[in-house]
C-alpha cells in the first residue's frame, strides 16, 4: 500500500521539522538531509566549530553473555576479546567468501557486555545474522528505545565537558557512562567526520532534552546527512555500499589496517571467522583491486559510478563516492581501481557525461583527521 | 519584456527580436541547494525543447537543465564556471545561464505565467 506506512522517524523527527529541515527517506527512516543553513555551510561549521546530528536510525544493539566476545570474534577479523574495557574498536562483519556485510564500532561495556552500532540499511541483516551465527552463545537485543546522537567539530570536547566535566580524562576510541540532569548516556569519543567529536547513545525519550540542551551553545549547529557525506568522504572514511560490499574483502577494500595482527595467519587466535582464507589470502598475495583517493583535475565534480581509464580508453575501475569537498574547495573522490594500474602511475580519466576528466591517485584523507589521542 | 516559466523551473525572459535569457528560478535553486559546478553548452550549439543543455552540480547531485524552448545558444553566462554561487546568490540575475535566439517562437505560449507557475510550484 502507501510507502508512508513504512517510513519510520527517529524520536528527534519534531525537533528537525522544527528546525526546518529538508527531509528525505534514507535506509527506511525519514531523516534530515540539510537544514536551512545549506549542505556546505553546515560542512564548513563542523570543521570549525561543532556539528550536531541525528544518528538515532543506526543500529544500536547490545551482546550479553560470559561468551559473548568469543562468540563476536568468529564474525569479524578483529581482536574482540582482548578489547580493553570501555575502548572501541572498528569492525567488519565478514561473509563465508570473505565479502563485508557490514562495518560496525564494538564497544567493550564489561566482562560480558558488548555494544554495537551498525549501519542503519544493514542493521536487520545484522541483527538476524547475530541471530543466527551467534544466537545460541549470547543474548543478543537492539536497543530500540535508544536514540544516537553525534556531536563533531573542534568544539565539541568544549561544549560537551561543559555539561558533563566527567568526560574530561576521554581520548579517542573510548567510551563512558555519564548521567546528566538524570539521563543516563553511553558516550564514545568517537564519529564519522574525521574531526575530535563523541557519540552519545540514550534514552530515546530523553534524546530531545539533550539536544536542545547542546544547541543551546551558539556553538553548535544542526548538521544534516548531506553535509555527514561530504565530511567522511573529505576524511576518507569508508561507506558501506560504496567502498564496502559483499563482493570484495576488506583487502580489497584497502581496509587491512582494520584485521587485528592476532586475527591474520601466524597470530594466536588466526581465522575462524567467515571467509578467514580468502581475506589471509588476500593479505598473503595481495588483491586484485584497491580502494584510493582521486583528485580530479578542474571543478567539475566526479560522482559514485562513473567509469575510470586508462589513456588506452581500457576500463580500470569505477569511482565510489565522488563529490565535492567543502573544505577544500575542490572536487574529490574515492574509487576502487584494478592494483596493477595503481602501481604503474598509469594516466587516468574519469567518464563524466562522455567527457574524460584527468584524475590524479592520491593518498587518503584528503583533510588530515583531528582526532584526540591525548 | 515579458517573463515566463517552464515545469522545469527555468524563467525565460524574452528580449527584442526572438531572444530569451533563461535562467533557473529561485525556487529550484533552493531544492539544488548550494551549487558547486555549473556545466553550460557552447556558443552556437542549437538546442531543442525538452534536450539536456547543461548540468548544474550541487553538493549532493547533478542535475539536468532542459531546454524549455529551441534554437540557437548565442550567449553562456561564463562567470558561473568559477562562480556557480552567483545562481544561489541571484537567480533571476547574475546567475542567468544561457541567452538564445528561438527558432519556433511560438513555443513561448505554452509556457507558464508567473500566477501560473506560481501556483504550479505550491501543489
Amino acid at each position: 500500500m502507501s510507502k508512508d506506512k513504512q517510513i519510520r522517524t527517529t524520536p528527534l523527527y519534531q525537533m528537525h521539522l522544527d528546525a526546518g529541515a529538508k527531509m528525505v527517506p534514507f535506509a527506511g527512516y525519514e531523516m534530515p538531509v540539510s537544514y536551512p543553513l545549506g549542505i556546505k555551510k553546515e560542512h564548513n561549521h563542523t570543521r570549525e566549530k561543532a556539528g550536531l546530528f541525528d544518528v538515532s536510525h543506526m543500529g544500536q544493539i547490545r551482546l550479553v553473555g560470559a561468551n559473548a566476545k568469543k562468540a563476536l570474534e568468529s564474525l569479524v577479523p578483529v581482536d574482540i576479546i582482548d578489547l580493553p574495557l570501555m575502548k572501541l574498536r572498528y569492525a567488519l562483519f565478514t561473509n563465508k567468501s570473505g565479502g563485508v556485510m557490514d562495518d560496525l564500532m564494538v564497544t567493550n561495556l564489561g566482562d560480558e557486555e558488548l555494544f554495537l552500532v551498525v549501519n542503519a540499511g544493514c542493521k536487520n541483516a545484522d541483527f538476524d545474522h547475530l541471530q543466527s551465527t551467534i544466537g545460541d552463545d549470547c543474548k543478543i537485543e537492539f536497543l530500540k528505545d535508544a536514540a544516537l546522537l553525534a556531536l563533531q567539530g573542534p568544539s565539541s570536547y568544549k561544549v560537551l565537558s561543559e555539561i558533563m566535566p566527567s568526560i574530561n580524562e576521554m581520548t579517542f576510541m573510548t567510551a563512558k557512562k555519564v548521567a546528566i540532569n538524570g539521563i543516563e548516556c553511553l558516550i564514545t569519543r568517537s564519529g564519522y567526520t574525521g574531526e575530535d567529536g563523541f557519540e552519545i547513545s540514550l534514552p530515546a525519550k530523553d534524546s530531545e532534552e539533550l539536544a536542545k540542551l547542546l544547541l543551546s551553545n551558539k556553538e553548535v549547529e544542526w548538521v544534516g546527512l548531506g553535509a555527514r557525506d561530504s565530511l567522511r568522504l573529505e576524511a576518507g572514511l569508508s561507506l558501506y555500499g560504496h567502498e564496502l560490499d559483499t563482493n570484495h574483502s576488506p583487502v580489497e577494500s584497502s581496509l587491512s589496517w582494520a584485521l587485528s595482527k592476532i586475527r591474520r595467519a601466524g597470530g594466536e587466535r588466526e581465522g575462524n571467522y567467515l571467509g578467514s582464507e580468502t581475506i589471509m589470502n588476500h593479505l598473503d598475495e595481495g588483491s586484485e583491486t584497491k580502494v584510493v583517493g582521486l583528485q580530479p583535475e578542474g571543478r567539475m565534480p566526479v560522482r559514485d559510478g562513473a567509469t575510470i581509464e586508462d589513456e588506452l580508453g581500457n576500463k580500470v575501475g569505477k569511482v565510489t563516492s565522488g563529490g565535492f569537498g567543502p573544505s577544500i574547495n575542490r572536487p574529490i573522490a574515492i574509487a576502487r581501481l584494478q592494483k596493477s594500474y595503481i602501481e604503474n602511475n598509469s594516466k587516468l580519466f574519469a567518464i563524466v557525461r562522455d567527457k574524460k576528466i584527468a584524475v590524479e591517485i592520491v593518498s587518503l584523507p584528503f583533510v588530515k583527521q583531528n582526532y584526540y589521542r591525548g | 519584456m515579458s517573463i515566463k516559466f517552464s515545469e522545469d523551473h527555468e524563467w525565460i525572459q524574452s528580449q527584442e527580436d526572438d531572444l530569451v535569457i533563461i535562467g533557473i528560478t529561485d525556487f529550484a535553486q533552493e531544492q539544488l541547494g548550494d551549487l558547486v559546478y555549473v556545466e553550460l553548452p557552447e556558443v552556437g550549439d542549437e538546442c531543442s525543447r525538452g534536450e539536456n543543455i547543461s548540468v548544474i552540480e550541487s553538493v549532493k547531485a547533478a542535475s539536468d537543465l532542459v531546454a524549455p524552448v529551441s534554437g540557437t545558444i548565442i550567449e553562456v553566462n561564463s562567470r558561473l564556471e568559477d562562480e556557480p554561487e552567483l545562481v544561489t546568490e541571484d537567480s533571476m540575475g547574475d546567475g542567468w545561464f544561457i541567452k538564445v535566439k528561438l527558432s519556433s517562437p511560438e513555443e513561448l505560449d505554452d509556457l507558464m505565467e508567473e500566477s501560473a507557475y506560481n501556483s504550479f510550484i505550491e501543489e
